[in-house]
């Protein structure tokens, strides 16, 4: 290795490893919701609409989150409350 | 029966055509009665990759609409009897491929031949999807750049579930990566995803790196499989691509930049 290279190879690395970060987080998403059902967008909505029959809360406070273990699936539903619960008069 | 190979990227332009040509062109040359086909339907190309422009009659359409039978439509090629090339239309509407006739071309390509090479089109559409329902193998080439890694993780899921033997729960489809215009360089510089990046990411059995090359351009300008140019570095790359498909280990080359004397060393960067 010459004097010269020395010096180069002390420089910051280029974009290499940016782009390798980049990728590496955008296909672990891809693949997450590639392989959910392709009901959930829909199952959220519908029980969006139900609670919203009795408590008013927004888009937001549902998630709906899919997780496949090897033996099992696992459907895990969150729904945030607001802090003061008003019930929709009959 | 004939082994059903797709290449495919899902990204446009990273070297789908130059991979079908090169690849069907080694197979032949090793003795595998080989058909390549064009999926590419309204937009044909691999006949002047291939150097037969000139000599297309009929296509892949024509034979699925019964408008032509197959030995009307396959042209052989002049350099090597094994070789076989089906075009696509130039005309027609991509939607002229139907699941069905699709698959009758293959069953009866499959009697005389070892090796049926599907060039699918980029995307994700009824083109893409038809080239790599009945796959047995795809090589997924991949240029070293975000968009289309991301792209070949896109086609690995399309791969996964939507061919024959997903939906027939058969053993799943063979998948390869392939890495083409690598710069050895620039991956030194840090400038360029590396081998081990990629497939860190991808996670796919190597089959082969083809370096950036000026071959590739200068043999597509006279209708040459650039496999044919032996000098050639991606010529090479390409050769030993078809030895590893068919089971031979071999080293990976063109990996690491040229070695420099000590004055371009020294002015280097």
């Amino acid at each position: 290795m010459g004097l010269l290279d020395y010096f180069l190879s002390s420089r910051p690395k280029g974009s290499a490893n940016v782009a390798k970060e980049r990728l590496q987080i955008l296909v672990a998403h891809d693949r997450a919701t590639r392989d959910q059902p392709s009901y959930l967008p829909q199952l959220q909505q519908e029980i969006l609409a139900v609670i919203r029959k009795y408590v008013d809360v927004d888009m937001s406070a549902v998630s709906v989150n899919y997780e496949q273990g090897d033996s099992h699936e696992i459907l895990e539903l969150n729904i945030i409350l607001p802090d003061a619960v008003h019930h929709h008069q009959a | 029966m004939a082994r059903i190979i797709v290449i495919t990227s899902g990204k446009g332009g990273v070297g789908k055509t130059t991979t079908s040509a090169a690849l069907a062109m080694g197979l032949a040359q090793r003795g595998k009665r080989t058909v390549v086909i064009d999926f590419d339907v309204g937009l044909r190309n691999l006949d002047l990759i291939m150097g037969c422009e000139r000599r297309v009659v009929y296509d892949f359409i024509n034979v699925i609409n019964g408008e032509a039978n197959l030995n009307q439509a396959l042209i052989r090629d002049k350099r090597c009897d094994n070789l076989y090339v089906l075009p696509a239309s130039q005309t027609r509407d991509k939607d002229a491929l139907t699941k069905e006739g699709v698959e009758q071309v293959l069953v009866e390509l499959s009697h005389n031949h070892d090796f049926i090479v599907c060039d699918s089109p980029a995307g994700i559409e009824h083109g893409a999807t038809m080239a790599m329902y009945f796959a047995d193998d795809a090589i997924v080439v991949t240029n070293p750049e975000v968009s289309s890694v991301r792209d070949s993780d896109r086609m690995l899921g399309i791969l996964s579930s939507r061919s024959r033997r997903a939906e027939n729960n058969e053993e799943p489809i063979r998948e390869y990566l392939l890495l083409t215009r690598y710069d050895p360089l620039r991956v030194v510089n840090g400038e360029m995803l590396s081998v081990e990046d990629v497939q860190e990411i991808l996670s796919l059995k190597l089959l082969g790196v083809v370096p950036e090359s000026k071959a590739v351009l200068t043999s597509s300008n006279s209708g040459i499989p650039v496999i044919l140019d032996r000098e050639s570095d991606a010529g090479q790359a390409y050769s030993d691509m078809v030895s590893r498909y068919l089971g031979d280990e071999v080293p990976h080359r063109f990996l690491h930049p040229e070695k420099k004397g000590f004055l371009s060393r020294l002015f280097r960067g």
